[in-house]
């Protein structure tokens, strides 16, 4: 009978006022049929005040008795005098209560603060960084928070763990944020965040079989300076900023473009070499240490099987490559995957994503992380732009967050399923 | 059939030449309460034009953002001709779509155009929409008349390499009404999506139902302070 269980009972008395001051859980090992005979007896006599936790005895399994506080002596006595071996589990029922108690009532407050954070609206980094610290404390048994490294700027780089153990399972990462102005992808993952460790809790389908099988990597934010930077003021040229914040060779002009950064095809079309530039691709391949960073961990885990980034607006599902019109290998599963993930998300809200390949479908990019990730045969990667289609663009109203992020889990749910059906 | 000039509906050249399209579109007929963007492309072709360039032959479906997601869709076709030489007045474009009237004039339209002809009336405001996307009702026929001027620029400024769309208002200051037409001092932020780049323009744009947006001035302003001139 699993302890929890039993503790609970106990809880229910706590309520009523009863109290356990001193108790304690003796495990007994019973080694003869002997032993087994006086236990039955000890369980039938109503009388001893002993609470029996596991029934059914045998020589096979020991037996956990709580002993109330007066009767401690003489149970041990009359055990040592039959020759029956027995250990100290709990060595005061009270104090755990007490304990676990208190844990409990800590993780309903944190979950109530996950529950009353207000999903549709827009928030700073630090209370996306305490977010994901409730959310761990409130899932500890699922979620942890992994530092990957520190910015530019020397903020952390944290990436949420989603996994229910194994060692290094097969894996999907996904991400949001590496630029800065398209704030719908990082309030998406606040979202999928909480809706993955609500799904495993809820044992919702299919998030615990994926979870069985392989883990999840959420980051969150894959650019802190460059998001710290767009809230620095309403104006322009602080929202709209789309780098990170690195110095470059020209002094007046800061920042590189972490998703031109990346050491695939560095160099190459649809990327440019002026500092001042929007897709400034940097001196060098992963010279960004963000990208580094990302690059790193992503290499060291080694048992990714799924890379997916999310960026807005533009409503598209795409895959590699972005360097190149040419067709990926996987081009044909890669384009079936991401068109019945598509139909997924559109079954939402009815919202329309195109796919196709990043450079068929919005323009040759080169040094992208969805290409440096398949060519180090992560084979389902794909990039997200979500909404608009440009009425709002990069500036979406705060009320369609929840919906945006809605209809992307639809589309991530199915990939991730796909992913986990389609072992490589 | 698919003959030698036929494009991928969904791949960006058709799209670009279509947010061209959508330009000309929104300069003939967009006003305070109506404003076209694009839905999908149906089909596109593209063929060289001996000297003159080349020119895309599209079938596409736009709706009016300010019907919202209730919207019909409306069809249109259209030729878009990018010229081989430099030209100061953008690509040349060819539209017709179905069931559209010409500058079809609303009450909607007559009831915002007496609120603020009024002499009084001295409307400014700053980042429409916000950083957070949010914009008041009031503001939302100024937005769209910035998005209607915004359009006479984006389609003078458009090539095959760029795809234009407004990103912010970022300032409105009503001026005094001249000639009964409203006048507006802009600031507009464009957003080029291959290059990324943001860019910034001064507009003044008169409007009245009768005749419509007309953008009298138009200057390019400078983002940062190292940038001496506009980008490419």
């Amino acid at each position: 009978m699993r302890l929890y269980l039993a503790v609970f009972v106990l809880l229910a008395a706590v309520h009523c006022e009863e109290l356990f001051n001193g108790d304690q859980v003796l495990r007994i090992h019973a080694e003869s049929e002997n032993h087994v005979q006086i236990l039955k007896k000890l369980d039938r006599d109503v009388n001893s005040g002993l609470d029996f936790w596991t029934h059914g005895f045998s020589t096979e399994r020991p037996v956990d008795i709580r002993v109330p506080h007066s009767s401690l002596h003489a149970v041990k006595d009359f055990l040592k005098v039959n020759n029956i071996p027995f250990t100290v589990m709990i060595s005061d029922v009270q104090e755990l209560l007490v304990r676990e108690r208190e844990e409990m009532v800590h993780n309903e407050e944190e979950e109530r603060r996950t529950k009353s954070f207000n999903f549709a609206a827009y928030h700073d980094l630090e209370t996306i960084y305490n977010f994901m610290d409730t959310l761990v404390a409130s899932h500890s048994n699922l979620i942890s928070k992994v530092n990957i490294g520190s910015t530019y700027e020397n903020r952390p780089m944290y990436v949420l763990k989603f996994s229910t153990g194994g060692v290094k399972r097969p894996a999907v990462w996904i991400d949001a944020g590496i630029h800065a102005r398209e704030w719908v992808s990082h309030a998406t993952a606040v979202w999928l965040a909480d809706r993955i460790a609500t799904d495993f809790k809820e044992n919702r389908a299919p998030v615990p079989n994926i979870l069985s099988q392989m883990d999840i990597y959420l980051m969150i934010v894959a650019n802190p300076d460059g998001y710290v930077f767009t809230h620095r003021s309403p104006n322009e040229f602080y929202r709209l900023w789309r780098k990170n914040r690195s110095a470059t060779s020209n002094p007046k002009c800061h920042g590189v473009d972490l998703n031109r950064n990346w050491d695939a095809e560095f160099g190459g079309p649809g990327a440019s070499d002026d500092p001042c530039a929007e897709d400034y691709r940097g001196p060098s391949a992963q010279s960004e240490i963000e990208v580094k960073n990302l690059a790193d961990f992503i290499t060291e885990h080694g048992n990714f099987k799924s890379f997916m980034t999310l960026h807005s607006y533009k409503q598209l599902l795409m895959y590699p490559y972005g360097y190149s019109g040419t067709d990926a290998p996987d081009r044909t599963e890669l384009h079936d995957v991401a068109s019945q993930a598509s139909k997924a998300l559109n079954s939402w809200h009815g919202t329309v994503y195109k796919v196709g390949s990043i450079f068929h479908i919005i323009e040759p990019a080169s040094g992208a992380s969805v290409d440096w990730a398949y060519q180090r045969g992560i084979k389902y990667s794909f990039a997200f732009e979500l909404r608009d289609t440009g009425e709002y663009g990069f500036l979406l109203p705060a009320d369609q967050i929840v919906s945006t992020a809605r209809e992307t889990w639809y589309a991530l749910r199915y990939i991730m399923q796909y992913v986990c059906d389609h072992p490589y | 059939m698919a003959g030698p000039g036929d494009l991928e509906p969904t791949h960006f050249p058709a799209r670009r030449a279509a947010t061209v399209a959508l330009h000309r579109l929104n300069v003939a007929h967009g006003s305070p309460f109506r404003v076209f963007g694009l839905q999908q492309v149906h089909k596109a072709s593209v063929e060289d034009v001996a000297a003159a360039g080349r020119k895309y032959s599209l079938d596409l479906s736009v709706t009016d953002w300010a019907a919202g997601s209730a919207g019909p869709a409306l069809r249109c076709s259209a030729e878009v001709l990018f010229s081989r030489t430099e030209q100061s007045s953008g690509p040349e474009v060819q539209l017709r779509c179905e069931a559209l009237q010409k500058i079809n004039s609303t009450a909607e339209d007559h009831a915002f155009y007496q609120k603020y002809l009024a002499p009084a009336s001295a409307v400014s405001a700053q980042h429409l929409p916000d950083s957070y996307g949010n914009m008041s009702e009031e503001m939302q026929p100024f937005w769209r008349l910035a998005r209607v001027a915004a359009s006479f620029i984006m389609l003078r400024e458009s090539s095959e390499n760029t795809e234009f769309n407004m990103a912010q208002v970022a300032s409105i200051t009503q001026q005094e009404s001249s000639d009964k037409q409203l006048m507006l001092d802009y600031v507009v932020l464009l957003h080029d999506l291959p290059s990324q780049e943001i860019i910034q323009w001064k507009l003044l744009v008169s409007w009245s139902p009768d005749r419509g947006v007309r953008v009298l001035q138009t200057e390019w302003q400078p983002r940062c302070p190292h940038a001496t001139e506009p980008p490419n």
